[in-house]
């Protein structure tokens, strides 16, 4: 149910119904499969691409996928694409023996799906190579990617270097007494990182309210069965009209269980499920958080260098040394860096206050839908138990009179 | 009872006081609490289970149904053309019943929610037996209550110097049965005499289903608070005493009449210590034996079972012959015939079995609705706090109109919640009633011993019989044998006719009193049966309504959120 609400409320309509003419590209991760054994043992998906953009190989086309290979396109546009929040994986399982649980399976499944729906109908993101890379390539070549990216392979070297020189300026901060990280000091963005901190402990907080409340539904649901067979016992003790009230009112208990058992899944999929999906998203708005601040200490860091060259640089001038050239030639590229920084910077910026406007409106959606379903199950819920007790009266009535 | 059910929930009331506030705010500011200000009332910190809005405005929501357990009376209904209870009537509503709380006394009950909806038909005493209004067309009631503990000191010599203390406790009694001298009265009694009224009554009505006395609880006296234990106490004995005044018979009884009115001192007869009784027995034991005191069970001692009695050699005999029943080759000459019986017992212990099953499931399910009501508030109030803080860092309208409809489930789920702690709350007083009689089985257990230990001293007694005349038929034949009469012989051959006139005495009466307690254990079932009952089928009702009463009041609210929240599932097509 998620995924269409995505792709009717992102920017451009990807709907596979829309006549031929109009772009489309839709995605459906389906019919888990588990593989291997014992410890090895994992589940693959099978994702089918249906679409008529000419980047893609053919109208539709089916890969198989398993859990790894959606980390890996969430890392690579992650690493591509920063500024945007990226949609939200669901999680890795803690617990072994629910890995291969068949509510746990169709979970997953579905946060798989909405996952790639959400990137396919992401105005940018839906341009990614990676993802078409991910929605086409073989298995094998899949696996090639898949396991260069994880492991040391998946630092390049420029990262590695980029890594060294963070801890080396790190380091020398410290050694100089400048400590403090470098902050922007935008009040508003400030209000907007305060606010995202909270929504996440608000919302983790709901979340886990709401996963009380699925076990709730489930014990309820295991004590009313075990109360209707205790009384249809007891009625057949007692025997006579009585004893047969006593058995209706069991089979009805026994009824109203399963009832229970069915909303307490319904109550997981739609309702829990979203607002955990929400958490995550939240989370990614932080990652995005983090790689702006990552982009605007490099941005100062490289102004502040900058402005130690000039200095060296006027100096070599005056001095009229030979190392003037070289140093030139330093300090251009050291500019060329610079510039590249802010710009980065500057798009993060700008991403991120699209991004969350959107990312409010989507939520709106999301959670509206959410609460519309919460609401039509347990008003469905006690519709159900109302009747089947009400239906007991008439004969309650006939046997006292 | 209701004091103390008082006093425990007002506790618990102060501890969620500050989420009672929170809930307060929410409903009150919330505009669509205008169908529900009969529950305004039940916001506040009074507990769930005291709260009647009935008595607080029964006008403001009025009674739908006259009759509620019949669907054709219905005012909401217009259809004429069925008459029959089929489900093609648009089902009555209950969500607009008004469910008072338990009181003692049905007319009590009536006579305080005059202006309510007629819910006659709901009321349940709570007292497991049926009320005296649905038996002998009654008018007569009697109302105990047990309150105002206090701590005394034992006068008369202990061994222990600063003497014993204990505690006693007011009972008072409001009655208009013409047997008791007196519509209201008071007295003080300690829980030594509690134990004395019960054995006594057990003496004196065998074959009776004697409500259980509450246990002694000798351990937890030690272990817990003693404000604790003699409140848990206080209410133990109120719940015993009501019970015995349920008890067509028993009520009417000399000791429970003493126990009730007499000032001072219980004028009954205590229990001695079973040290003192067998030494009473061993002393006179060797007596017996050596034909000093008398071996013979008089017939008036026969009326009382053999155990726990003084005379340890009737004790003796007595075993003897149980243990020849269940191990001797011949049939006992007198046994237990009655094959209805058989059957009865065998029921009621099928019965036991299945009432301690129901109500322990009665108790978990009892807990699974508590718990679900208790999640759904913390939800609701987990929803309010993101309102709050949604709308107070909103810089966008989606936050907005996000916050309108969390705060639309949070008041949702907090109402939710609300009803699933009230109808809780009533099936508790609902299924206890399983509770109750499974406390009458061990009366019934124990009436039920009254009859076989009282065959066994009729078997006994016919065996004693039957070797005393074999005895005497022998010294006859061997004194026939002797000619001109052996003078010692016929002495014992005399002695020995005595004794047979005694205990044949004694054996009619023995058999006398296995009849009219087999007679007792008869129309005890019979009342037992009829009552039960009448009582579960009342209980099952008021379960039932219930239910069907706050699921539609659930119902209800969840659709309202649905209602207003129908416009994304439009959306999302």
């Amino acid at each position: 149910m998620i995924n269409t609400q995505q792709r009717s409320t992102s920017g451009s309509s990807l709907s596979p119904r829309s006549p031929s003419s109009q772009p489309y590209l839709s995605v459906s991760v389906t019919d888990p499969v588990k593989l291997g054994n014992g410890v090895q043992a994992y589940i693959s998906y099978r994702v089918i691409t249906k679409t008529n953009l000419p980047e893609y190989q053919g109208p539709e086309k089916i890969v198989i996928r398993r859990y790894s290979d959606f980390v890996w396109l969430r890392d690579r546009l992650f690493e591509k694409y920063k500024g945007i929040f990226i949609p939200p994986l669901p999680e890795k399982s803690a617990v072994e023996k629910f890995r291969f649980s068949a509510e746990f399976i169709e979970m997953r499944r579905q946060g798989l799906d909405v996952f790639v729906n959400r990137i396919a109908s992401h105005h940018d993101l839906q341009q990614s190579d990676d993802l078409r890379t991910f929605l086409q390539a073989d298995e094998e070549t899949m696996e090639r990617l898949r396991s260069y990216e994880t492991g040391i392979f998946k630092k390049k070297p420029a990262d590695l270097m980029q890594i060294f020189k963070d801890v080396q300026s790190k380091v020398s901060d410290v050694v100089l007494g400048k400590e403090k990280p470098v902050e922007e000091s935008n009040p508003e963005y400030e209000k907007l990182k305060h606010y995202i901190f909270e929504l996440e402990n608000h919302l983790s907080e709901a979340q886990k309210h709401a996963y009380r409340l699925v076990k709730r539904h489930r014990e309820l649901s295991q004590s009313l069965q075990d109360f209707g067979k205790a009384t249809r016992l007891l009625g057949a003790c007692e025997g006579n009209a009585l004893g047969k009230t006593f058995s209706e009112l069991g089979v009805k208990s026994e009824t109203l269980s399963i009832k229970l058992q069915k909303e307490s899944h319904q109550l997981l999929m739609n309702f829990e499920e979203p607002l955990k999906d929400y958490v995550r998203a939240v989370q990614s708005i932080k990652a995005a958080i983090a790689e702006r601040a990552n982009a605007f200490r490099q941005q100062c860091e490289l102004a502040e260098t900058i402005k130690l060259k000039e200095i060296n640089l006027d100096k070599l001038m005056l001095t009229r040394s030979d190392k003037v050239g070289e140093a030139e030639l330093e300090y251009k590229e050291l500019k060329a860096d610079s510039e590249e920084a802010t710009r980065r910077f500057q798009t993060i910026v700008s991403l991120m206050n699209e991004e969350m406007m959107r990312f409010q409106e989507q939520k709106t959606f999301d959670m509206g839908l959410a609460f519309h379903n919460f609401a039509k199950g347990q008003a469905r819920l006690a519709n159900s138990i109302a009747d089947a007790w009400r239906s007991l009266l008439p004969k309650l009535e006939a046997c006292s009179s | 009872m209701m004091g103390s059910d008082n006093q425990g929930l007002e506790e618990a009331a102060h501890v969620y006081a500050s989420r009672e506030e929170m809930e307060n705010l929410l409903l009150d500011d919330s505009s669509s609490v205008n169908s529900h200000s009969n529950y305004r009332s039940a916001t506040s910190l009074s507990p769930s289970i005291l709260v009647t809005p009935a008595d607080s405005d029964p006008l403001l929501s009025p009674p739908v149904f006259h009759d509620l357990l019949n669907p054709n009376a219905s005012g909401k209904n217009n259809n004429n053309n069925h008459h029959n209870h089929s489900s093609y009537i648009e089902p009555p509503s209950y969500a607009d019943v008004i469910f008072s709380p338990f009181d003692e006394n049905n007319k009590v009950n009536s006579e305080i929610n005059g202006g309510g909806v007629d819910v006659s038909n709901l009321q349940f005493s709570d007292s497991p037996l049926a009320s005296p209004s649905s038996s002998s067309g009654g008018s007569d009631y009697i109302k105990i209550t047990v309150s105002n503990p206090q701590k005394e000191q034992e006068t008369t010599n202990s061994l222990v110097p600063g003497g014993n203390s204990y505690v006693t406790y007011l009972i008072t009694t409001r009655t208009n049965i013409p047997e008791f001298n007196g519509s209201e009265f008071g007295v003080r009694r300690r829980f030594k005499d509690v134990v004395t009224l019960s054995d006594r009554l057990a003496e004196s009505y065998r074959g009776f289903f004697i409500p259980p006395r509450p246990d002694k609880n000798v351990v937890e006296s030690q272990v817990m608070q003693k404000q604790e234990f003699v409140e848990q106490r206080r209410v133990a004995l109120e719940k015993y005493l009501r019970r015995l005044a349920t008890h067509p018979v028993i009520r009417k009884s000399d000791e429970f009449k003493l126990f009730l009115q007499v000032q001072g001192k219980l004028p009954l007869p205590t229990s001695t210590d079973v040290a003192s009784r067998m030494l009473d027995g061993a002393v006179k034991l060797p007596k017996q034996l050596f034909g000093e005191s008398t071996a013979v069970v008089a017939p008036h001692e026969v009326v009382q079972p053999a155990k726990g009695g003084r005379d340890l050699l009737r004790l003796f005999k007595e075993l003897r012959q149980s243990v020849a029943n269940d191990w001797g080759g011949s049939k006992p000459p007198v046994g237990e015939e009655d094959k209805e019986f058989l059957e009865n017992k065998e029921r009621m212990n099928d019965l036991e079995l299945q009432l301690s099953n129901a109500s322990q499931q009665a108790e978990a399910l009892v807990k699974a609705q508590q718990d679900m009501g208790e999640t759904m508030g913390e939800l609701g109030l987990a929803f309010i706090k993101l309102t709050k803080f949604e709308n107070e860092e909103a810089m966008y309208n989606s936050q907005r109109a996000r916050a309108t409809d969390m705060k639309n489930v949070a008041t949702a789920a907090v109402k939710a919640s609300r009803f699933y702690r009230e109808l809780n709350a009533q099936t508790v007083k609902h299924l206890d009633i399983l509770h109750e009689y499974l406390g009458l089985m061990l009366a019934v257990r124990s009436a039920f011993s009254d009859r076989s230990s009282a065959l066994l001293t009729v078997q006994t007694l016919i065996s004693e019989l039957s070797s005393l005349q074999s005895r005497a038929e022998k010294l006859e034949a061997a004194s026939s044998k002797i000619f001109g009469g052996d003078k010692s012989r016929i002495r014992k051959i005399e002695e020995l006719k005595e004794t047979i006139k005694v205990t044949e005495d004694a054996k009619s009466v023995a058999i006398k009193e296995y009849e009219r307690i087999k007679e007792n254990n008869r129309t005890e079932l019979e009342r037992l049966d009829r009552e039960r009952h009448a009582d579960f089928l009342n209980m099952l009702k008021g379960f039932v309504v219930n239910q069907v009463g706050y699921a539609e009041k659930i119902a209800n609210v969840w659709a309202k959120v649905a209602e207003e929240t129908s416009g994304y599932e439009k959306e999302s097509i």
